[in-house]
């Protein structure tokens, strides 16, 4: 029983990698105004990216190139959605049909038409001393791999950064009060791209997770919607870093309850665990009803 | 404010020319587009080391040039581009996101599948229209969850229709592993569908079925209707601005929201009914090739225009039956026309001054905005 539960939980924290990292940067973007609908192409972006970078048989290359790529698609976006002001979520869905064909033609084009039996190199497991001898807790939250780590620094370094220093409020203004902002003085172009560039880091990191500590290979299309799905933890999590965190959990427990009820023996068609994350979310976003969601201002209005 | 009547003063005939006037710059800004954007493949390909110039030939001639690629492949492929480009060009004339078309037209897929197999044998000729009547009831249940939960608890419709896409793919997924799977269960898939609920061939001799002229007769009658009727006008307003809709022209938001969702789903389940009693005759797990996300494409470089979605369905129909026999002929992955049809979309908005839907909309409705358009 309490080896199951582990493993349930170690597969929550396992799943919830990755869209914790994506969710992280777009609570950021969204904070400053930006709703951006191509994550699921950064996430696809930093996993192709990942692919290409790991041929060196280095993976802090493969996580290096992940999150080059992850950085060069949100500029792409930010191109067009903050610079030209181009409406965001037209832009978002564009991107996201790019890079969605180029990977695609990309890697057919680079490792064939099928490209099985690509098998790339993974990060293991690195078990934090001390922490992860807690009982169940331990092995679930601190001995995995690298990138959730990450996802613990850089939570609580976001919260800093956003309601602690200036550079944070002036974020926020601009997803609240574009006009103040401006009258104010601050460039809110600027603010849009910095936190867009942060994003694009990150999502590229969570498509590298991926690739790199997940499954060891690349597929087409492979993000899955976990770009959509972070953008549904960013409202689940009430645009909060630790709401996200607390988001994703969920959401990867929700990913996960399928192993919990192989381990207990219960049979239930796979297909319909695929879509338990899916109508959980819609159920949890339904629940707010009634509820003001503090939702940033400015959300989605060209700068 | 009333709803639209035909103003005093303006002749019937000066309308339709300034109307037509207005499709035709629009028509020549998508060609425009869709040219460069071919200009901006042969340059890629040729970087990637490809025969462009074979491959341009393989794209044309897999699409427009021979009349058997043209009626059997280009229409065929358009039929549910155009239907799922009608259900994202009225959601987003409303400013209703809709991202979902998808999942409503995979789900009109099964409901009209599920029908079929049940009744097709016994209701004959009938079984047909019952089918499709079917699927497209389907898919508006399925962009209605989106409508409830978007009225009654707030939650934004392109989160919402993006998730329910998902859940669509695992539930037709479950379906051809469960209660419709055929019989032998080997394949993820249903049975064949009763011959009765073929749909007519149009020109013998060629694969173009009956979807396809349903298809020009949606596009025609939406067309009219969005111009000419007060539920037209409705949409129009509350896409244009709900505030000034509900207050100064009391129009009930959430309703038409509503209605507009519904109808948007209708259209791409009907999509999906089409694609089962037209092409493939039974129901498989990969049966949308993500037309509903191209759909989005389709009704953007259309400027949101119903009849200009016929035109831009039928364009990147024929790019993705060229896309075929470019794969075949100079091997270059299918899957790049994707790319393509992102990059006529990414032009659009970089033609397009202010780069906003409305602006879009406006530039091909002939600079003027939708909210201008029918107010006195």
């Amino acid at each position: 029983m309490t080896g199951a539960l582990t493993s349930f939980l170690e597969a929550s924290v396992r799943t919830a990698t990755p869209l914790a990292l994506a969710a992280l940067g777009e609570l950021l973007v969204e904070r400053a105004g930006v709703i951006n609908i191509g994550l699921e192409g950064i996430v696809l972006g930093g996993a192709f990216g990942a692919l290409l970078g790991a041929g060196t048989n280095h993976l802090v290359f493969g996580f290096l190139a992940g999150c080059v790529a992850g950085i060069a698609v949100a500029a792409l976006f930010g191109v067009f959605a903050v610079s030209m002001r181009a409406d965001q979520i037209i832009t978002g869905t564009a991107i996201n049909l790019l890079v969605l064909g180029l990977t695609g033609a990309l890697y057919r084009g680079l490792y064939g038409a099928t490209g099985a039996a690509l098998s790339i190199p993974t990060t293991g497991s690195f078990a934090v001393p001390v922490l992860s001898r807690i009982p169940v807790l331990g092995p679930s939250f601190f001995d995995q791999p690298p990138p959730t780590y990450l996802v613990y620094v850089v939570a609580p370094l976001f919260w800093w950064w956003l309601y602690r220093t200036h550079a944070g409020l002036a974020i926020r203004a601009v997803g609240e009060r574009l006009e103040a902002v401006r009258v104010a003085g601050v460039d809110a172009h600027r603010w849009r791209w910095i936190t867009l560039l942060v994003a694009g880091a990150l999502g590229g990191v969570a498509g590298a997770t991926l690739v790199l500590s997940q499954s060891g290979t690349f597929a087409e299309g492979m993000s899955a919607g976990r770009g959509f799905i972070a953008i549904a933890i960013v409202v689940l999590g009430r645009w909060r870093p630790m709401g996200v965190l607390i988001a994703s959990l969920l959401f990867g427990a929700a990913s996960a309850l399928q192993y919990l009820f192989q381990a207990m023996g219960w049979s239930v068609p796979y297909q319909l665990f695929l879509a338990v994350p899916y109508v959980l979310t819609l159920l949890a976003l339904a629940g707010f009803a009634g509820r003001r969601i503090e939702s940033p201002a400015a959300l989605g209005r060209a700068g | 404010m009333r709803p639209a009547t035909p103003r005093p003063g303006a002749s019937a005939l000066s309308t339709w020319h300034r109307r037509a006037a207005t499709s035709l710059s629009g028509a020549a800004i998508a060609m425009m587009v869709a040219v460069l954007s071919l200009a901006l493949l042969w340059v890629a390909l040729r970087l990637a080391g490809f025969d462009a110039t074979l491959a341009l030939g393989a794209l044309w001639r897999g699409s427009f040039g021979t009349w058997y690629a043209l009626t059997s492949s280009t229409l065929v492929r358009a039929t549910p581009l155009v239907l799922t480009g009608l259900a994202v060009a009225i959601a987003f004339r409303a400013g209703v996101w809709n991202i979902g078309a998808d999942g409503q037209l995979l789900v009109g897929a099964a409901v009209a599948t599920a029908v079929g197999l049940a009744w097709g044998a016994q209701l004959g000729w009938l079984s047909m229209p019952l089918a499709l009547a079917a699927g497209a009831t389907g898919g508006a249940l399925w962009a209605g969850v989106a409508a409830v939960l978007r009225t009654k608890f707030g939650v934004l419709e392109v989160i919402s229709t993006i998730m329910l896409n998902f859940v669509a793919v695992d539930l037709v997924g479950y379906l051809v592993r469960g209660p419709l799977q055929e019989p032998s269960h080997a394949y993820p898939q249903s049975d064949p569908i009763p011959a009765t609920m073929h749909l007519p061939i149009l020109i013998p001799g060629t694969r173009l079925h009956a979807g396809f002229a349903l298809a020009v007769a949606a596009s025609v009658v939406l067309w009219w209707g969005m111009r000419s009727t007060a539920a037209g006008f409705r949409v129009r307003a509350i896409g244009a601005n709900p505030d000034a809709a509900r207050i100064a022209g009391r129009v009930d938001v959430a309703r038409t929201t509503t209605n507009v969702l519904l109808l948007s789903g209708a259209l791409a389940g009907l999509a999906g009914a089409v694609e089962v009693s037209g092409v493939t005759f039974a129901l498989y797990e990969n049966i949308s090739p993500g037309y509903g996300y191209t759909a989005i494409a389709v009704a953007l470089l259309a400027g949101l225009d119903s009849l200009g979605v016929l035109g831009t369905g039928i364009l990147f129909g024929s790019l993705e039956a060229g896309a075929l026999s470019m794969q075949r002929e100079a091997s270059v992955p299918s899957v790049v026309v994707t790319a393509v049809e992102a990059a006529l979309v990414l032009l659009l908005l970089a033609i397009s001054r202010r780069g906003s839907a409305a602006s879009i909309i406006a530039r091909f409705a002939g600079a003027r905005s939708p909210a201008q358009d029918d107010v006195p």
